[in-house]
């Protein structure tokens, strides 16, 4: 059954009760049954709002709920599905209300139920209708209750409404005149009746009324339209249903009045559960869900998702969005829109790459207080002028106002002026001519037309010859043709040519000789003009065959043309003839007939002879006539041609005439030269109509010629219109006249600076001048003849030599503007890589117009210089303006950018300023970087360049030998990277490192400063007090100071007493004979005769070298002299760079020489002897101590006695203790062991020695032995804190080694241990030399009076009591002596060392050695020779082949025991010169220690005027490169 | 006839440091030395200073005023490293030593004009307590090793350090030259030409 019909049941069935009879609401089924079927159809099934409203059909049976309901409230609040209507709570309570209640009660339950069921059975419909529908229902079931009415209703309801009001009142009558209820009571149909109907529409009566009356107006179309509506309208329609029984009630309410009032009801508060808003809201709001959205629903059907990253396709990354509202976005967009444009090919929402910047570049909020008030404060700004920007400016895109015009302007010229004279007037013209002569002959057109009719001729030549042509007659004919022709023309131009230059020539020369006989005439010369003609002869009778050829070649050239003249004349005759007589024939038989028709028509023959009029009768060509044409020809050529045999002349203009003093001119003539002298001239240059510089102003030369050489730089803003220069003449102090305007043109963009030629451009002035002297003036006639006649008007003119061009910029490129200022202004802008910005730009304002140019210029679309112009006008003329749908963070990045990277790299102080701030070497001290790059030499990066490109080759030029070089560049690489580990290191900073902290004192400590307080203040011998240390690195020159304390020596070598008759050398058992001894004494005679006995021995002094600062003491007297003095050498750091890393790094070794100072007399007079002294002073090398400043600044300061290190053979000196054996000591007469000197060297301030590298480096050893090392070493320094304690060292590649590793023993050479094989004193001996010699690096510093022992497999710690080697008892076995690293605790793992197991000696190259020797030998002698620039060196080879030959003994000696035989040896070769020298040996490394061995031993200082030298260099080669060097250098002076 | 530029730009200051305010301590004297970069030479001018030492005012204010004139001139060609003024005061503790009361540095202003700057200073503390008294005792305070520490960035990080008091600096700047470098330092610098002086062909 239908649902609906059961509702209507339920409904009819209460009407039952209100006396309706049966059979109406069986009527009223059919009707509402007919009305549903009719409108089913319409309503569209499965509308899912509908199943919502149902409930809302069940509910029409209790509308009495509703009235204390907000009716305006929307519909659906009325409509929703309720609980149990609450109880109404009348005032009066009684029986008949609780049984009405009861009743009604039931009747709502089971309508409740019905309606449910029906709720869940029925199909929903449409809204609008089923809106209408219950209403009209509830209508017709009240009000049709006359069943005839129904029956009408059923056929036409459509004017149901206007009658419904009619049924009302029927009904409320009825219900009025319902009789059996008690007084007081109403009957249960009443109050149901009154509950359900009328307070439905109660509240919407007062808005609603008037509308509704409106509506009842309406006709019964329109009702019946609305009724057909679609369920769009149906809001509409439920108004208006409403409206209808709000007038129902309002009657209703009428007919009730009183009922109403007795009625009031108080009822429990609304109440509405959760549930139930819940799903009102559900119906109201949409809520997308949070589940993943399937892929498939997002795509189109059949769609398999494509992954566009998979197919290498690059997307950027998506912005981060959490899944869930992703998911949430996805559900909304598929409910929303429908269409899936929102999502990509891969199935997720279509989105841009992230545009969120990783780091915020929002600038921090200030918070301080002062900076708020620093931003509030008013600030004063001056107005900034602006400059105008006129049409001519330049684009705004370009960088204004950096172009350049040059302008230089380097002469003017007259050609006339005022004061010529007559000469001048002349001269101007010779020189013009002769101007034009020479241009011509550098032209030299006539003898290219020569040559060109010669080669003519030839091709003609060729052509005819039948042999050669192997083409068709017809084009070789042509081509012969075409040939003959062009000889033709070149002939006549060449012709032409020729008699020019020969008018001209002619004209020079009569110019000069007019000038000539002017000179002559006017007895002065004012012009230095001289025209020399130069004849050159000729071969005659060459110049005459050439001549006649020529002029042969010529007649025949002609002759055939006149042939073929002729040819065609003739043939034109002999066609002419024919024609002729045939009109001749026709003539005469016309006449015939005429004749005869004359006399039947006189009348006709008159009229006939006008139109024929007689041909002539054509001449015959008369044919050429050579003798004719010849004459023509040699005439021809005697006008234009040099005749054979005549010299060729060459006219010379020189300025070497002389000009005739004034005293000789007349006084017109003086008057002149003086007017020329008052004038002066100069030139404004006018850009754009406006003066922007001027010339100096210069006096106007004898010859008219003003010189300017002048260069105006003219910075424009603007495009160059015009470019004029005014000639101004100023005359004495008188004022200045315009003379003339010289336009000059704008350079092509092409001329530059440099390329541009000086032009000459020519002026003239039309200003009228006359002058009462010689001058000629302008503008007026003069004559040169003396009757005046034949006169001139010459105007002032000139000519400015001067060139204009571009200037071009540091960059190369020229400084031009661009040509056309609108065309250029908007594509230079558009070059800005942003199109869109540039759109403001007044060039952009008709961009269909740009695309049209565009189109017909032929853009390439794809160069990318036009891309964005082809962007901007594709954006154009898609005919809408792109907006884009989306948005860009820093789209403008590019405009902030500076310059691009690429001219960022290229910058050189960019460059320099990266270098430096990543602390290469070369720039890590570069103070001042320039602040422009064109201040930055070039040459300054040379050295780096060349460093890098030189890292992996190997430059053998400043080694010796290329395994040296080899050797040097592997230490170069590790001083470079210890050097970088330092720089690491320093960037670590310690507490130490920054704070100076006083350390807790201990109970020691305090107990010392209690003594102290106790200590003398003075004491009398004061003890070195440490000092407060300085860090390094905030230091520079000049700071650091060494400090050397020279305090004194032991055991000086003393001279040999050689000349001395006093000595007693023959005390001495190592002295040889002494007649040998023929050099003079050594110290003055009358030093020595005044104090035989206490003679000095030695005066010795001692010289501190550093980095080539030189200090010395004052001299001391006698073998064990005593200085006490302090030194101050002044410290530099490499590259003034006064960090840790780099003090550490430097390899200067601080030299302390000591020297014998001799005194020579060189007193030539005895006689003089008496009045006066002449000593010079000469020093001996004795012997040095080389101290590495490394050393010093790792210890801090170096307090000890040195050996002095004493060459083997010091010439001249023994090293006797003679001052013992004076003494009378003879028990004492042993040799002393060597020379000693004792020292004490610091540095001042004391600087931080650098710690070693702190860093932990990564090992490969054992984790545990490791720590093993870290605590003996710490127990250790809690045990003795001075002693070092090693037990890690790093190696060359930067990784911690357990020290015993290094030690090894290693094979020496097999070479040493054969040299001897029966002596092994002698191979130890060997062997320790060859290890002595092996070259090592001074970086590592070996810290004196500290003692640990290594052995291989164990490290001992000294625990005893004394660290100076001398008292250390070195029993190892002994635990209390030595503390061993490993212990039973610890046991020795079994390290294997590092060293390799076997050293391969290679044999040395004896070649390369003695290639080697050479070359040091030459080079130390040169720098010798350097070191003495103002002195001449003079090299005594026989002595230095003696030294030569004498080095490799003392090789072989080690340098022992060869002094005196080698002294002797000496002596007997160079008796007469005295000698003083001495052999220096060291181990090969570097020629650098060589040198400065050399430099510091002073040799080269003697400035003796007859001093030779000599040096010999001796290398010992040993095993595997390791070279033992000896030198010998030597002075010697001859003795007279 | 392109005049060539100017190749360092200058700076010159002058002033004073008027004034501490050391709330505990009196009888101070003040130290000053500059800190600046590789590309800067000072041309003129003391670089370092030691100032006469100041008691207390009897006023309220109790201010330390030293009124210790700074007159120093800068050569540059790099903005990087700008001169940096380092302030250290010192001043005798109970024992009467000598011990330092504060450290600070502060940028020399960049834009020309009249500056006044207050800086407050700090001192390094001990590393423990034990530390503190001794030091306190044998009155030998934790010092920097350089007071250019404190304009230096590096190495701060193993310090620590308490602030105590303030020092009011005025500094007046002239600077010459800066724009034609291409450095704008403010808006009391704008009455300068730009770029180089026109040369004497330049259109009008």
């Amino acid at each position: 059954m239908n649902p609906k019909e059961e509702k209507v049941k339920i409904i009819t069935e209460e009407f039952d009760e209100n006396d309706e009879d049966a059979g109406v609401g069986g009527q009223k089924k059919t009707s509402k049954m007919a009305r549903q079927k009719r409108k089913k159809p319409v309503c569209g099934a499965g509308d899912p709002e509908m199943v919502s409203e149902n409930p809302h059909l069940g509910n029409q049976p209790e509308p009495l709920q509703e009235d204390s309901d907000t009716r305006p409230l929307s519909m659906t609040t009325r409509r929703g599905p309720r609980s149990l209507p609450p109880i109404p709570s009348a005032s009066r309570t009684g029986f008949a209300e609780f049984s009405m209640r009861e009743r009604m009660r039931e009747k709502l339950q089971a309508a409740r139920s019905k309606a449910e069921s029906t709720l869940l059975q029925e199909i929903p419909t449409p809204r609008p209708r089923r809106l209408q529908s219950p209403g009209e229902k509830e209508l017709e079931t009240e009000f049709g209750a006359e069943p005839g009415e129904e029956a009408q209703k059923t056929q036409q309801e459509d004017d149901s409404q206007s009658r419904s009001r009619v049924k009302f009142r029927d009904s409320v009558r009825k219900i009025k005149t319902k009789p059996p209820v008690p007084p007081g009571f109403p009957s249960a149909e009443e109050a149901y009746n009154f509950f359900t109907f009328n307070f439905d529409p109660e509240p919407e009566e007062s808005e609603e009324k008037p509308k509704a009356k409106n509506r009842d107006g309406t006709t019964q179309e329109e009702e019946e339209g609305e009724e057909e509506e679609p369920p769009v309208q149906g809001i509409h329609k439920t108004d208006e249903q409403l409206l209808i029984s709000a007038t129902e009630a309002e009657a209703f309410l009428w007919g009730l009045d009183h009922a109403a009032a007795d009625f009031v009801a108080v009822r429990p508060a609304d109440y509405e559960s959760a549930h139930v808003r819940l799903q009102m809201e559900k119906e109201l709001l949409f809520v997308p869900s949070r589940l993943a959205v399937p892929t498939y629903k997002k795509l189109p059907e059949n769609v398999q998702p494509r992954y566009l990253e998979d197919e290498g396709l690059y997307i950027g990354t998506r912005p981060d969005v959490p899944r869930t509202c992703q998911n949430i976005m996805e559900n909304r967009l598929l409910t929303q829109e429908p269409g899936r444009r929102w999502f990509g090919d891969d199935g997720r929402i279509v989105a841009l790459p992230n545009p969120i910047k990783p780091f915020p570049s929002r600038p921090p909020v200030l918070t301080q207080e002062q900076d708020f008030r620093a931003e509030l404060e008013t600030l004063y700004k001056k107005a900034v002028k602006y400059v105008h920007r006129s049409q001519h400016m330049i684009g705004s895109g370009d960088s204004p106002g950096n172009f350049q015009l040059d302008i230089d302007i380097s002469g003017l010229i007259f050609t006339h002026h005022p004061c010529f004279s007559r000469e001048h007037v002349l001269a101007a013209k010779l020189a013009q001519l002769y101007d034009q002569y020479l241009a011509r002959h550098q032209r030299n057109k006539a003898k290219f037309l020569t040559d060109k009719l010669q080669a003519l001729r030839n091709a003609v030549q060729t052509g005819l010859n039948p042999e050669k042509t192997h083409k068709s007659l017809d084009t070789t004919q042509k081509t012969i043709n075409e040939y003959k022709s062009e000889i033709r023309q070149t002939r006549k131009l060449r012709d032409a040519e020729q008699e020019k230059d020969r008018m001209l020539l002619k004209t020079i020369i009569k110019v000069w000789k007019e000038m000539k006989s002017l000179r002559e005439f006017q007895r002065f010369t004012n012009t230095p003009l001289k025209l020399v003609l130069r004849k050159e002869k000729v071969d005659q009778k060459a110049d005459e065959e050439a001549y006649e050829a020529e002029i042969q070649a010529e007649i025949s050239e002609l002759l055939e043309e006149h042939m073929e003249e002729h040819e065609q004349k003739m043939e034109a005759y002999r066609a002419a003839y024919q024609q002729w007589k045939a009109w001749k024939k026709a003539q005469r038989a016309k006449k015939k007939k005429k004749k005869q028709a004359v006399e039947e028509h006189p009348e006709e023959e008159m009229g006939e002879p006008y139109p024929e009029e007689d041909p002539v009768k054509p001449v015959p060509p008369e044919p050429t006539d050579r003798a004719l044409m010849e004459h023509q020809v040699r005439e021809r050529a005697a006008r234009s041609r040099r005749r054979p045999g005549e010299p060729l002349l060459v006219p010379e203009l020189s300025l070497a005439g002389s000009v005739t003093p004034n005293e000789q001119c007349p006084r017109v003539e003086v008057l002149r030269r003086e007017d020329v002298k008052r004038r002066s001239i100069y030139l404004k240059v006018i850009f754009n109509d406006k003066e922007v510089s001027r010339t100096d102003s210069r006096p106007l030369g004898a010859d008219f010629r003003v010189h300017f050489g002048q260069i105006f730089n003219l910075q424009i803003f603007n495009w160059p219109e015009s470019l004029t220069l005014q000639v101004y003449e100023t005359v004495g102090h008188s004022g200045t006249t315009l003379l003339a305007q010289v336009f000059l043109p704008i350079p092509e963009t092409t001329i530059v600076t440099g390329r541009a030629p000086i032009e000459e451009v020519e002026f003239s002035s039309n200003q009228h001048v006359t002058l009462d002297h010689e001058g000629v003036g302008s503008g007026m006639p003069f004559s040169f003849e003396a009757d005046g006649s034949n006169q001139l008007i010459l105007m002032t003119s000139g000519k400015v030599s001067n060139s204009v061009a571009w200037a071009i910029g540091e960059n190369g490129i020229p400084l031009i503007p661009p040509l056309s200022q609108q065309n250029i202004g908007f594509r230079s802008a558009l070059k800005r890589a942003d199109a869109i910005s540039s759109i403001g730009t007044s060039g952009l304002t008709d961009l269909k117009k740009l695309a049209k140019w565009a189109a017909e210029s032929k853009l390439d679309p794809n160069d990318p210089n036009n891309a964005p112009l082809m962007q901007l006008i594709s954006v154009a003329t898609s005919g809408e303006s792109y907006v884009p749908d989306f948005f860009r963070l820093e789209q403008l990045q590019q405009e902030f950018n500076f310059v691009s990277d690429e001219e960022l790299n290229r910058s050189k102080r960019f460059r320099l300023l990266c270098l430096r701030s990543q602390e290469v070497p070369e720039f890590r001290n570069y103070k001042q970087i320039p602040a422009y790059d064109r201040e930055i030499m070039e040459k300054v990066f040379q050295d780096y360049e060349k460093r890098l490109r030189d890292r992996n080759v190997i430059e053998t030029k400043d080694h010796i030998d290329p395994h040296r070089a080899m050797v040097a560049k592997y230490l170069q690489q590790v001083r470079e990277s210890v050097i970088n580990r330092f720089l690491i290191a320093k960037h670590h900073f310690l507490l130490s490192d920054l704070i100076v902290e006083e350390e807790v004192p201990s109970i020691s400590i305090l107990g010392l400063s209690l003594f102290k307080l106790a200590e003398q203040k003075r004491p009398l011998r004061p003890r070195r007090k440490g000092r407060k240390k300085v860090a390094a690195q905030n230091l520079s020159d000049g700071d650091i100071k060494v400090l050397v304390n020279i305090i004194r020596a032991y055991d000086i070598p003393v001279r040999k007493p050689t000349a001395s008759k006093f000595q007693q050398p023959s005390r001495s058992s190592r002295t040889f004979s002494e007649k040998h001894a023929a050099s003079p004494t050594t110290h003055s005679p009358t030093h020595s005769a005044d104090y035989p006995l206490s003679q000095v021995l030695v005066r010795p002094f001692v010289e501190v070298s550093f980095q080539r600062t030189i200090c010395h003491t004052t001299t001391a007297e006698g073998p064990n002299p005593s200085w006490n003095e302090e030194l101050e050498l002044p410290f530099r750091a490499p590259n003034g760079d006064y960090s840790t890393s780099s003090l550490q790094s430097v390899k200067d070794d601080v030299f302390i020489n000591i020297f014998d100072e001799v005194l020579y007399d060189v007193l030539e007079d005895d006689r003089e002897r008496g009045s006066g002294i002449h000593t010079r002073i000469e020093r001996h090398w004795l012997g040095c101590v080389k101290i590495p400043f490394s050393t010093i600044y790792f210890q801090a300061k170096i307090d000890g006695t040195f050996k002095i290190d004493i060459p083997p053979v010091l010439l001249g000196y023994s090293k006797e203790r003679s001052m013992i054996i004076e003494r009378g000591f003879d028990s004492v007469r042993s040799l002393s062991e060597g020379s000693y000197i004792t020292l004490f060297i610091t540095m001042e301030p004391q600087l931080v020695p650098g710690e070693s590298v702190r860093e932990k480096f990564d090992s490969q050893e054992d984790e545990k032995l490791l720590q093993a090392t870290e605590k003996f070493q710490a127990e250790c320094a809690l045990k003795f804190p001075h002693r070092q304690c090693l037990t890690t060292v790093t190696d060359i590649s930067g990784k911690t080694v357990f020290i015993t590793r290094y030690l090894k023993p290693l094979n020496p050479p097999q070479e040493l241990l054969e040299a001897c094989p029966n002596n092994p004193q002698a191979t130890a001996e060997l062997v320790a030399r060859y290890v002595s010699l092996i070259p090592f690096l001074p970086d590592t510093v070996s810290f004196a009076g500290i003692c640990d022992l290594w052995s291989t497999s164990d490290i001992w710690f000294n625990i005893q009591r004394h660290d100076s080697p001398l008292r250390i008892n070195f029993d190892v076995t002994k635990p209390k002596l030595w503390k061993p690293f490993f212990s039973r605790s610890l046991l020795y793992p079994g390290l294997s060392s590092v060293q390799p197991e076997e050293l391969i000696y290679q044999r040395t190259d004896k070649a390369a050695a003695a290639e080697l020797q050479d070359r040091i030998e030459k080079i130390l002698k040169e720098k010798i020779m350097d070191w003495r620039p103002r002195h001449l060196t003079r090299w005594n080879r026989y002595c230095t082949s003696a030294l030569r030959h004498f080095l490799p003994l003392l090789e072989r000696s080690r340098g022992e025991d060869v002094e005196d035989d080698h002294r002797g040896e000496l002596l007997k070769q160079l008796g007469d010169y005295r000698f003083s020298g001495f052999p220096l040996h060291m181990p090969y490394s570097e020629l650098k220690p060589l040198i400065e061995a050399v430099y510091s031993t002073g040799v080269h200082n003697i400035d003796v005027p007859n001093v030779e030298f000599a040096l010999a260099v001796y290398i010992h080669p040993y095993p595997k490169n390791v070279l033992s060097v000896w030198i010998y250098v030597a002075s010697l002076i001859r003795n007279r | 006839m392109a005049a060539a530029g100017p190749s360092v730009f200058l700076l010159m200051v002058n002033g004073q440091v008027e004034s501490a305010q050391f709330p505990e301590y009196d009888d101070l004297y003040c130290k000053y030395c500059f800190v600046y970069g590789q590309d800067w030479a000072p041309t003129a001018g003391l670089e370092e200073g030691i100032s006469q030492i100041t008691s207390k005012s009897q006023d309220v204010r109790q201010a330390l005023v030293w009124n210790f004139p700074i007159d120093v001139t800068f050569k540059s060609t790099n903005p990087y490293g700008w001169p940096q003024i380092v302030l250290s005061v010192y001043g005798p503790d109970v024992f009467g030593n000598d011990v330092v009361r504060g450290y600070g540095a502060a940028h020399l202003p960049l834009s020309p004009g009249r500056h006044k700057r207050t800086i407050p200073m700090f001192v390094p503390e001990s590393t423990s307590k034990l530390q503190k008294f001794t030091s306190w005792f044998m009155g030998r305070r934790p010092e920097y090793t350089d007071p250019k520490v404190v304009a230096q960035g590096e190495g701060r990080e193993v310090t620590r350090v308490r602030s105590q008091g303030f020092v009011t600096l005025l500094f007046n700047v002239v600077t010459k030259d800066m724009r034609k470098l291409g450095y704008d330092t403010g808006p009391s610098d704008t009455q300068g030409v730009s770029g180089p002086s026109p040369p004497p062909g330049r259109p009008l």
